[in-house]
């Protein structure tokens, strides 16, 4: 296959699960507006930053409010990671990678483009919010489910996956990376309503509470909120899941084209970190720390994968 | 021009029902037209979310339409075809023996047939390509004939496209669409299958492999990108051939041979359909601004490294100027005489022709020679006065670059629109398939229909529509 081609489907995955990670974010950041008084704007900045696009934001805007925020996050063709951006993107790539793809995965991207440009097109009121975000992840999950049903497990599968999984370690990376204060001992502040809201607000955002109740019962603390993202390996949005997944595609790719390409090798040393370590070591090393260091092993295995199977020239 | 005289492929010119359409219109007379109404609404949402669609030129942002589709058929019964596609392959057969007489021995400009300055000034005449023979010989691999009707038996060629034909995924597309909205339709008609289009053309592309080729011969689609107008088509083609979709910075020369650039490293391509001009080909070699081309591929080409198709300089065959000749071309090259018409055709770069065109503007059709896609030509007929003057301007400024031709009363065939069945005029594009195994004819091709009442410009990008075209069987 075409370098470009692998270049393509890659970006169309990651700008896909992008889409669907930022609609999970306005949710979660509208659902603590409902349920908490005050402190608004600090919420929305965090989950702007956990987006990465709130420099993008203050550059645009002169203050911090809701429906702005909304809007820049949804539907703004300035924010290239705002939904709408996303999924055109994602697009994009899908029609330049079109030949790769099979017809009912092209068919259920252009419908879920078209479904959102119409869902989209004038701003959304807060009372359409949710269907309109609902739309987006039920699109969006067709794309995936069509991806799943139909692709031939080749090398095209494999980028797919690649593009899908280092962006969705990013964005988990990066919730961790904004919110690691609410986990951190030294706030411990148990049962205070403050902390349990932030961390259900932690848990939300990957969809992630169903699956952590299965695994850790009622009892929400933030070692296990942090394991729970960080190390449990059933949980399809934490580092390790993400990173073992990488890997595991790569390992396919490897033997595939018969080579050992140095991206192998750094998958395979970002997946025998999560092995190793303990969440106590973690929070004894510094949990801020450590975050930063894994985003900067995803975004340099990102790099590699790039040069390894020559998307650019 | 009286609507009167126009020759109806339905109900030609008395109102008299026409054989071929004798099952379609019992099915037709049968169906609710709120129903078809719901099914043409229906093609245009599969239409759209398949991506069927062009990009307009010329706006600010990118914008993607959908080339109109109407329901229903336009149909030609098969002893209409095997004419037709006779006289198709015998032109084709012609524009190949001229194209490589042109750029070799040159026979016909020493036998006086076709004056030696209509080549060498032609600005579609590639001098790069002088004295070399292409793969197989064959020049052009891939062509679209366009053909009007007339009358019964009345068919002219209005002109070659030898360089680039477009619009073939939509000839495919459209039999796909009908086929999944009116399945009853094809089990009471015996329609010509064309599905196998996409295969044939592989078979005939890798048939013209050159001689550095090793195995069976790798075929890639050269598009200009995703924002080209017809981007839709390469892509399609390329899915449905099963080869890579490449962009000139996907492609570089590797030890002589142009190689396209893949995750396992660079591998050589044996066979590019490109689909884009000469003058993009090769920057070394033409445009020097070009960035859709490949760096060296011309010299790779003459060294036998690659097979272009359609090969550059095909372009002085299908030049509107050089159609004029045509009907001797055909006749020098196949010593028989053409067996589609010619539409009359005077040159403006001779005098007394030309004196005749200014005469009678209000009359003719008058085209530049190397325009396409229904630009900067004159409908004299359907012209308001202001705009034959304002063209007469620009014809006597440069009276060389235009051909004029008298005003065809072109066939109808009815279009579905609120009021029913509708006459509206039509043309038709076969596709031709040419390799050293022979040349191969899909029964059908690309009807173009002019929406609008009246109008004569079948052309996608001037509000034209397109049909199912049927062939069929015997």
């Amino acid at each position: 296959m075409l370098g470009k081609t692998a270049n393509g489907l890659y970006w169309m995955y990651r700008y896909l699960e992008r889409a669907e990670n930022t609609s999970r974010l306005i949710e979660t950041g509208q659902r603590i507006g409902l349920t908490r008084t005050g402190a608004d704007d600090d919420e929305w900045r965090s989950v702007m930053k956990t987006a990465g696009v709130d420099q993008g934001y203050l550059a645009t805007h002169d203050d911090i409010n809701k429906d702005d925020v909304i809007d820049w996050m949804l539907r703004s063709k300035d924010n290239l990671s705002s939904v709408q951006s996303g999924i055109s993107t994602a697009r994009q790539n899908a029609r330049l990678v079109r030949t790769a793809l099979t017809h009912e995965v092209w068919e259920a991207m252009n419908g879920c483009f078209m479904a959102s440009q119409k869902a989209l097109a004038r701003k959304v009121s807060e009372r359409d919010l949710p269907t309109a975000l609902g739309l987006v992840r039920q699109r969006t999950a067709l794309v995936r489910g069509a991806t799943h049903g139909t692709m031939l497990r080749n090398d095209m599968y494999n980028f797919a996956r690649i593009g899908t999984f280092l962006e969705r370690a990013n964005a988990t990376a990066r919730i961790l990376d904004v919110k690691y204060y609410v986990l951190l001992p030294s706030v411990y502040s148990v049962g205070s309503s403050i902390d349990n809201v932030q961390w259900e607000t932690i848990l939300r955002s990957v969809s992630g509470r169903g699956g952590y109740r299965m695994v850790h019962g009622n009892n929400t603390n933030p070692r296990d909120i942090a394991q729970f993202l960080v190390l449990d390996k059933r949980m399809p949005r934490s580092l390790n899941f993400c990173a073992r997944k990488v890997l595991d595609n790569l390992e396919h790719l490897s033997s595939d084209y018969g080579i050992e390409p140095k991206s192998l090798e750094l998958a395979k040393t970002l997946v025998s970190r999560f092995a190793h370590n303990d969440i106590d070591v973690i929070f004894e090393e510094g949990l801020h720390e450590y975050i930063q260091s894994v985003l900067g092993a995803f975004s340099d295995l990102g790099r590699q994968v790039e040069i390894d199977f020559r998307f650019y020239e | 021009m009286s609507e009167k005289n126009i020759f109806d492929e339905m109900l030609g010119t008395e109102g008299q029902l026409r054989a071929p359409y004798a099952e379609f219109n019992h099915w037709f007379e049968g169906e609710d037209p709120a129903r078809l109404r719901a099914k043409q609404r229906e093609a245009e949402e599969v239409f759209r979310l398949m991506g069927i669609t062009f990009n307009v030129y010329g706006r600010t942002e990118a914008e993607e339409r959908l080339i109109p589709f109407d329901i229903i058929p336009r149909i030609i019964a098969a002893r209409e075809w095997k004419k037709l596609s006779k006289g198709i392959e015998q032109r084709v057969r012609a524009i190949n023996a001229f194209l490589h007489d042109v750029y070799n021995r040159q026979e016909i400009i020493k036998a006086g047939r076709v004056p030696r300055e209509m080549i060498a000034n032609n600005e579609a005449f590639l001098p790069q390509m002088l004295g070399m023979t292409p793969p197989g010989g064959i020049y052009t691999h891939i062509v679209g004939v366009d053909l009007v009707r007339t009358g019964d038996d009345d068919f002219y060629v209005l002109e070659d496209n030898a360089r680039t034909p477009s619009g073939v995924s939509y000839m495919l597309e459209n039999r796909e669409t009908m086929l999944q909205m009116f399945p009853e339709l094809f089990a009471k008609n015996k329609v010509q299958s064309i599905q196998n289009y996409p295969t044939d053309l592989r078979r005939s592309l890798a048939a013209c492999a050159p001689a550095a080729c090793e195995g069976t011969p790798t075929v890639a689609v050269l598009t200009p990108g995703v924002y080209n107008s017809a981007y839709y088509e390469h892509a399609f083609l390329a899915d449905q051939m099963g080869v890579e979709l490449v962009e000139g910075h996907d492609l570089r020369v590797v030890n002589g041979r142009v190689a396209m650039r893949t995750t396992r490293g660079y591998k050589p391509i044996d066979v590019l359909y490109r689909r884009i001009d000469d003058e993009y080909l090769d920057p070394l070699s033409f445009n020097p601004e070009s960035a859709l081309g490949v760096p060296g591929i011309m010299d790779v080409y003459r060294a036998g490294g690659i097979t272009i198709a359609n090969a550059p300089g095909t372009g002085i065959a299908d030049d509107k100027a050089i159609y004029s000749y045509m009907p001797d071309i055909v006749e020098f090259y196949t010593g028989e005489k053409a067996i589609l018409k010619n539409v009359p055709t005077w040159r403006c770069s001779e005098a007394e022709p030309l004196a005749y065109v200014l005469d009678n503007l209000s009359d003719l059709v008058v085209k530049e020679v190397h325009g396409s896609g229904g630009y900067g030509m004159l409908i004299g007929p359907t012209a308001s006065k202001r705009e034959i003057e304002a063209f007469r301007r620009k014809l006597k400024a440069r009276p060389g670059n235009y051909i004029a031709q008298p005003t065809l009363s072109l066939s109808t065939v009815p279009i579905f629109n609120k009021a029913g069945l509708t006459p509206r005029h039509v043309d038709l594009r076969p596709y031709v398939q040419c390799s050293p195994k022979g040349i191969n004819i899909t029964p059908g091709g690309l009807t173009r229909v002019a929406l609008k009442k009246g109008s004569l410009v079948v052309n996608s990008s001037q509000g034209g529509g397109t049909k199912d075209t049927w062939v069929l069987e015997d």
